[in-house]
């Protein structure tokens, strides 16, 4: 599985990889640190302790996505390779991937009246190809690197070791809500790049699957259940009926 | 005096069809961005939380008294299975609207049909509201079908009751549940107060409850619109289901938060979290206390008391629900929903009452009730209160 190494210490801002994904998918290169309907990643600036710092945001491309697992019609699906990918024209616009992801990454044309998802689509054609995404490949600092999963979570780890005072002694989407591919790591505390901290281990969709997988014995048991009352109660009332109207009949005579 | 008020509700329905129709064209014509407060990080509303959350909620009267008529032979609630059946068929009908205009692309409705996520809770709603939909039309067809004298039709509906009130209860309760299941996936995002594993059983607890509340206030409020008899002595039985029911959704709620240790959540009454709190025990109080005041003979047996109930538990339920959707999430206090999604909401609610005045006045719905000439003196009561 592909993945995307974000070395935050090595980000200048400079914002080659904006502009590169822009230019990829076709998109206006207007300014801006909000991801949006048509803007798939931002470069932003924050100021800390250890001075201004820049990073990017994108679509984290989860292991096992929340949004792909609740689209009720399969619109957003986790390709083999890596990416999460979007398909518009099954999509009912119902907006529960908007809702599930923990990252508030997917964007919504709202003023649209055919709305699609706006994402990263971690290049899925030139991945397929036999490509990097254009993020990576116009990166001149080797900020954004694009590989192996396994192999760029080895190098991060290398990185960390190598200058542990530099470094955060972690990998942030090495384990939130199960993985990421998209990986970060940092000099700075991720939470001051927006990434929530409060992430389970666990991935997202094994929390719906726990209820929903109770369903298939509840509901035969159910049926089952209520067959049987109506039989015993469906017999109650007859052989109540056939008594009193014996009774009736008794009295009669 | 009535008759002014007639003219005045009259002319209130007719600015809430045409506020409505206003925001109707906007929302086809302009989009969702035009006519709704939704965004990103509150994809959904008012639309998703009232209409829907809340609609199917209080439909639920429809699957339990069926149940109780044609499983349990609960003969005494016969005479209120088939305004139950209407109001549920009318509320599923106005989700379905209501779906119509939240779904961004509503022409792929259809596509859960073909298009299959058995991992996904929506693809589980989706499925239920279709069929359950289809169960309440088979089950409301025999009033239309004796209206236009089908008998053929009418006796085969009939003939199918049995097994359909067994479809309706597995139905409902997966889509009841479901409705809390939504939530699941949202872990980090729903407060924790209002969070919890237990949101499927807890959704189906608070619906079912709500449902025999809202089945009291129809019947009150049909009483007096139809000049009717309350059925006071199905009613009270009611009141006391629900009454249990909603304990038990409470005894649920209050063990899961403790056993999970976000019980002290509900006493933080400064800063930030205070508004969280005070949601918290203002939805007790509009739900346990019409419970604990249920079991009081004197005020389950008065007419006008038990209409109070009823009105304040689904209140109650309306407030736990727009919660979980809307205050209760991290991005809830950026939301507010637009005139224009609460004129499309009322214009809903008006066109289900129109439309369940319509039936009532055209079909058979109480049909001959043997209890007007019984009991007449409780009419005039419960019309000076309701």
């Amino acid at each position: 599985m592909r993945a995307l190494l974000i070395d935050v210490t090595k980000c200048v801002g400079c914002g080659a990889c904006v502009a590169a994904c822009c230019e990829q998918n076709h998109l206006p290169l207007e300014e801006s640190t909000e991801l949006g309907p048509y803007r798939y990643t931002v470069v932003r600036k924050v100021r800390t302790r250890r001075g201004e710092v820049y990073y990017r945001r994108l679509c984290m491309h989860c292991v096992d996505p929340a949004c792909a697992s609740v689209c009720p019609v399969g619109a957003l699906r986790k390709t083999a390779q890596g990416p999460v990918v979007y398909n518009p024209s099954v999509c009912m616009g119902c907006r529960y991937c908007l809702q599930a992801c923990p990252f508030e990454v997917p964007r919504y044309e709202w003023n649209s009246l055919t709305p699609k998802l706006g994402k990263c689509s971690f290049c899925a054609e030139r991945l397929a190809s036999g490509g990097t995404t254009a993020c990576a490949e116009a990166c001149p600092t080797g900020a954004t690197m694009c590989g192996e999963r396994d192999e760029l979570l080895k190098e991060a780890r290398a990185r960390i070791a190598a200058e542990p005072g530099k470094y955060l002694p972690r990998i942030y989407g090495e384990h939130e809500v199960g993985g990421t591919s998209v990986l970060y790591i940092s000099h700075v505390p991720f939470s001051a790049l927006g990434l929530p901290e409060n992430l389970p281990h666990d991935p997202l969709p094994a929390y719906t699957h726990r209820a929903l997988s109770q369903i298939p014995p509840l509901a035969g048991t159910a049926s089952l259940i209520l067959a049987g009352l109506w039989w015993l109660t469906n017999r109650k009332h007859e052989v109540a009926r056939k008594e009193s109207g014996r009774t009736e009949r008794e009295g009669l005579r | 005096m009535t008759r002014l008020r007639m003219l005045f509700w009259r002319w209130v329905a007719l600015a809430i069809l045409a506020a409505g129709a206003y925001a109707t064209i906007v929302r086809f014509t302009k989009g969702l961005g035009a006519a709704t407060n939704l965004s990103d990080q509150m994809p959904w509303g008012l639309w998703i939380g009232f209409d829907v959350l809340c609609g199917v909620g209080l439909a639920a009267g429809g699957f339990t008294i069926t149940m109780a008529v044609y499983i349990l032979h609960l003969e005494k609630l016969r005479p209120i299975v088939r305004p139950a059946v209407l109001t549920a068929f009318l509320g599923y009908l106005l989700v379905i609207v209501a779906l119509i205009y939240d779904l961004g692309r509503p022409w792929n409705i259809w596509r859960p049909t073909v298009m299959w996520n058995p991992r996904s809770v929506m693809f589980e709603v989706a499925w239920c509201v279709m069929l359950y939909t289809t169960v309440l039309a088979v089950e409301f067809s025999p009033l239309l079908f004796d209206r236009l004298g089908w008998r053929r039709a009418s006796q085969r509906a009939r003939a199918a009751m049995v097994p359909l009130a067994v479809a309706g209860f597995i139905l409902s309760t997966m889509h009841q549940s479901s409705l809390g299941s939504l939530y699941l996936i949202v872990p980090t995002k729903l407060h924790p107060l209002w969070y919890s594993p237990l949101l499927p059983w807890l959704f189906w607890f608070s619906a079912v409850g709500a449902g025999l509340a809202m089945v009291i206030f129809e019947s009150g409020m049909s009483a007096r619109a139809f000049g009717r008899a309350l059925e006071l002595d199905v009613l009270e039985k009611l009141a006391r289901a629900m009454a249990v029911l909603l304990g038990v959704f409470w005894f649920l709620r209050l063990w899961d938060l403790g056993h999970r240790g976000h019980l002290g959540a509900a006493f933080q009454f400064s800063g930030p979290q205070a508004l969280y709190a005070a949601m918290f025990w203002l939805e007790a109080l509009l739900m346990l206390g019409p419970a604990a005041l249920a079991l009081s003979d004197r005020i389950r047996l008065h007419p006008q008391r038990l209409f109070a109930l009823a009105c304040t538990v689904v209140a109650g339920f309306l407030l736990h629900r727009l919660n979980v959707s809307t205050t209760a999430l991290a991005a809830g206090s950026r939301y507010f929903p637009s005139w224009m999604e609460v004129a499309v909401t009322l214009m809903l609610v008006t066109l289900g009452i129109a439309a369940f005045r319509f039936a009532v006045l055209h079909l058979a719905v109480f049909g001959p009730s043997p209890r007007v000439r019984e009991a007449p003196e409780v009419k005039p009561a419960l019309a000076r209160y309701a």
